[in-house]
């Protein structure tokens, strides 16, 4: 005898709380590979997930087992030359089995890397851990512009396409039956009667007439309430709930002017990838507005922004114009969540700086949520950083870092986001 | 019935009509023919995923929560999507009823002969083996897991799930040491266990803490206690002697010990019957499936299929082989259950000579009398005959470290076999594979210190890096110094490592 069960379709992912388990005991070490693979692997694709290395040594579990040496006995099986008395040299190493040795698997020897691959949440869980986006306000509620229909229940009002039909149809049995409770009720007992009365002759046929017209006028009675009324209709409620905000814009300004080589653009892409993969994390839909600048800034699409090359001076504040302009156009700060991150090798036409600051203060500052501007320079500064450092003081979301080469990004990204615990 | 209606299927799809179809044909020639006595079965289909999470759980299948079993996963995962290793077809609960899965992506063959493999060859092993019948209630085993389970869980909520696990990483540590080898086991069952286990707490943290009494005895009785060991018999089933006597566990603490000690047991029999019980699921899957091939119900495609799958079962490497990793269990325990039908129904002289008993007896009856009343190392010591030895091509090595050369001790031959036999049968005996540690002495006089004694088999010594995690774990357990000593073969007693260190 046998029982058949189909379990294909229960039961999925039974695995995943050991497996979270697995990778909270071993966070640290993961962690660490987490962190050098960062540096390994170009940003493009830093939102997969990753294989990571772990020594094996470290999760291994131990048991009591026999150590190397003493006097064992082994049979191994496909003999070809021996006999008995031979004597062979004992083979070096413990590698691939060989004759001696006894059982190798026992003595705690394994693979010295324990390589297992975290899925895109758990890699970017490791990569952000204790990171926190600053000035994470949602938009207010009062000021909230959007709604989200949700279900309320039931209503007796409504437009006829939100019928609730299963709801409708049980109210109406209820009423039928409310409704014919006296007559079925009558009904029965008449019925009850007549019978009796057939079964005993004489019959009494007034009295049976009687009876079998009262019972038509019952049968008729009940029949008469009607199956569905007006006043069953049960429509299905939705209410509208204010929503808070849960998008963000994302503003990348960089310098493309002459000085800002390949590589550095490069790191200026891998700050900003970061930077958008972590809101992302935070905000179901972002947008990314792309503003280059050299003399004259320019709203352009990704690829430009990343790959196109120009020369010229600098005039940081043009970019900055732009910004607030496109602020104050397409992203009211009751809707949207804006954060700004600019890059720049520091270079900038002497005379635009104070520009810059007064454009920050007036129009950028107060609408943004935070604001990162990295420098990426290996030199000492310029005018720029000095006027920003004169922010800095003023406004807690305002952060500046400075940037030498690729191993700097993720620290400084992790400093700049770090959870404060103030 | 024409031999060509007979037939189940050509299909190499499975549906669940034709399972069932497989399982009763299967099921019947199991019984009727062969007297298989089997629990009834339960059959489950699953997916990969769900026989890799069956996997990493050491095939229980309701186990509790711990970080190994998610490393497990891992591993398994990992090797099965990079090609490197099959998924077993099939993994088989010891229970009542019996409990097979079936992988969905086996092929219609496959899924008749993991029925047969499962479904009747382990399954009447589990219901016949006497090592089965004495350490395992398969009736309620199911029911013991779920008390695992959710007593961890409970553990988990009210004291951490870090403390919880941390914990059970030590108890999983001496897991091989929680067994009791000799004494019998009580049957478990889910509400006795739940009742005893209130009362159980409360009794037991007063005992423990009796021992540790402070209050002045007499002069003349402490000195005699002081001269007494504590244990006075050596204990071998080291979980047990912490479950009991531990100072400082909660009671929650000893549950724990409790569990994993109960779940080594249930575990126990299943490592000292591995050839056996693959060489007897094996011996049945190609028997039953080479009745249903004569009696018409599969036909020469499946057979074709079938054997290329059960020859690279019980495929057996040379030790020279660069894949060799020891004797298949599949393969030693599936010639040598061939090889008793062989004995019983064409004896040759050299059986009579070795198998007097056996020779020209009912191969049904002797195979049932194996299976029911031996383990591996038994098994091995009892039927191994020169024919298999022979065909396996079998020999001795011995490394002793004293010498600078292995020496080929016995291969088969006439003046080997019975060595080679002995030797075998050792290498399957846990009492020689895993050291013999035992508890020793307790110090409860002085710095409630335990002391381990290891006895040293063929001068075998530990192995070093694991024993002093070991250690840290005893540590763990029992709250204070931990000291582990060896003793040789001539009685000789040496300190092997100690927990904390340094200490004297």
């Amino acid at each position: 005898m046998a029982t058949f069960i189909d379990r294909r379709l229960d039961g999925k992912n039974k695995s995943t709380v050991n497996r979270q388990r697995f990778i909270r005991r071993f966070k640290g070490q993961i962690k660490k590979a987490v962190a050098e693979a960062m540096n390994g692997r170009s940003i493009t694709d830093i939102d997969n997930g990753e294989k990571v290395n772990i020594p094996a040594r470290d999760l291994s579990e131990p048991v009591f087992g026999h150590g190397a040496g003493g006097r064992r006995e082994a049979i191994h099986p496909g003999n070809k030359e021996f006999t008995a008395g031979d004597r062979v040299a004992r083979p070096q190493g413990g590698g691939g089995g060989g004759s001696g040795g006894g059982q190798a698997s026992n003595s705690g020897e394994g693979e010295d890397e324990f390589v297992f691959e975290l899925s895109r949440e758990e890699f970017l869980e490791m990569f952000f851990e204790d990171l926190e986006l600053p000035n994470l306000v949602r938009t207010q509620l009062a000021k909230a512009t959007e709604f989200k229909s949700v279900r309320a229940g039931f209503s007796s009002a409504g437009n006829p396409a939100n019928i609730d039909v299963v709801r409708s149809l049980k109210g109406a049995m209820a009423r039928r039956m409310a409704l014919a409770a006296p007559y079925t009720r009558r009904l029965r007992e008449a019925e009850a009667e007549l019978e009796q009365l057939l079964a005993a002759p004489p019959v009494d046929e007034k009295r049976a007439q009687e009876l079998l017209a009262e019972i038509e006028h019952l049968r008729a009675r009940a029949r008469a309430v009607p199956f569905i009324d007006t006043f069953d209709l049960r429509y299905s409620n939705r209410v509208k709930q204010p929503q808070p905000t849960t998008q963000a814009v994302m503003f990348c300004v960089m310098d493309v002017s002459g000085s800002m080589d390949r590589a550095r653009k490069d790191l200026a892409k891998r700050f900003f990838t970061l930077l958008y993969l972590f809101l992302k994390r935070n905000y179901e839909k972002i947008e990314v507005v792309f503003i280059r600048h050299h003399t004259v800034a320019k709203e352009v699409d990704e690829q430009e922004f990343f790959y196109s090359r120009e020369t010229g001076g600098t005039v940081v504040s043009s970019a900055l114009v732009m910004m607030a302009d496109i602020i104050a156009e397409r992203y009211p700060t009751s809707s949207w969540n804006i954060y700004a991150a600019q890059a720049s090798d520091g270079d900038n036409w002497h005379h635009d700086s104070p520009a810059c600051k007064e454009i920050l203060v007036q129009r950028v500052l107060p609408h943004v949520r935070y604001y990162s501007y990295i420098e990426i320079t290996p030199d000492r500064h310029q005018s720029l950083w000095e006027v920003y450092e004169e922010l800095k003081a003023s406004y807690p979301h305002f952060a500046m870092r400075q940037i030498d080469g690729p191993a700097d990004i993720y620290p400084v990204f992790r400093d700049l986001f770090k959870r404060r615990t103030a | 019935m024409s031999q060509s209606s007979r037939l189940i299927t050509e299909s190499s799809e499975w549906t669940f009509p034709m399972l069932e179809r497989y399982n009763t044909v299967i099921g019947q020639i199991a019984a009727e023919e062969f007297q298989l006595d089997t629990y009834p079965n339960q059959i489950e289909i699953i997916t990969a995923e769900q026989m890799m999470d069956a996997y990493s759980s050491v095939g229980m299948p309701l186990g509790y929560k711990h970080w190994s079993y998610g490393k497990q996963f891992v591993m398994t995962e990992k090797n099965y999507r990079r090609g490197q290793m099959g998924l077993a077809y099939e993994i088989v609960i010891n229970s009542d009823p019996c409990i097979a899965y079936l992988m969905e992506e086996n092929t219609a063959m496959m899924q008749a002969l993991v029925i047969a493999h499962a479904a009747y060859g382990h399954n009447s092993f589990f219901k016949g083996n006497y090592l089965f019948r004495t350490w395992t209630s398969a009736d309620a085993i199911i029911d013991y897991l779920l008390f695992a389970r959710n007593y961890v869980a409970e553990c988990e909520e009210r004291h951490g799930e870090e403390t919880v696990e941390l914990f059970l990483d030590s108890c999983h540590a001496l897991m091989n040491y929680g067994v009791d080898r000799y004494k019998h086991p009580a049957p478990l069952s889910l509400s006795e266990e739940k009742q005893r286990q209130h009362e159980r707490e409360e009794y037991l943290q007063s005992q423990i803490n009796d021992l540790w009494r402070t209050v002045p005895m007499r002069n003349v009785e402490a000195a005699a206690v002081e001269s007494r060991r504590f244990p006075a018999e050596p204990q071998e089933n080291l979980l047990y002697f912490i479950e009991k006597n531990a100072p400082l566990l909660e009671p929650w603490q000893r549950e724990l010990v409790r569990i994993v000690r109960k779940i080594a047991q249930y575990f126990y029999p299943q490592r000292q019957t591995q050839v056996m019980n693959e060489g007897w699921a094996t011996f049945w899957h190609y028997t039953l499936l080479n009745r249903l091939y004569e009696e018409g119900y599969v036909n020469d495609g499946f057979m074709i299929e079938f054997l290329q799958s059960h020859t690279s079962v019980i495929q057996q490497l040379p030790f020279d082989h660069p894949y060799y990793s020891g004797i298949n269990p599949y393969a030693l325990g599936f010639a040598m259950m061939c090889d008793i039908k062989r004995i019983c129904e064409a004896p040759t002289a050299e059986d009579r000579h070795w198998f007097p008993d056996i020779a020209g007896q009912d191969w049904i009856k002797t195979l049932d009398f194996a299976m029911r009343n031996f383990k591996d190392e038994s098994f091995i010591a009892q039927y191994l005959s020169p024919k298999v030895m022979r065909d396996f091509k079998l020999f001795a090595v011995l490394d002793d470290d004293a010498q600078d050369e292995l020496e080929i001790t016995a291969i088969h031959d006439d003046p080997g076999y019975r060595r080679l036999r002995l030797a075998l049968a050792d290498q399957y005996n846990l009492g020689s594979r895993e050291p013999n540690i035992q508890v020793w002495n307790v110090a409860y006089r002085k710095d409630r210190s335990l002391t381990l004694r290891h006895t040293r088999y063929n001068r075998r010594p530990l192995h070093a890096e694991s024993t002093q995690e070991m250690l840290k774990h005893l540590h763990r357990l029992w709250g204070f110094a931990v000291r582990l000593e060896a003793v040789d073969e001539n009685g000789k007693v040496e300190l092997v490592g100690e927990c904390p260190s340094g200490r004297h």
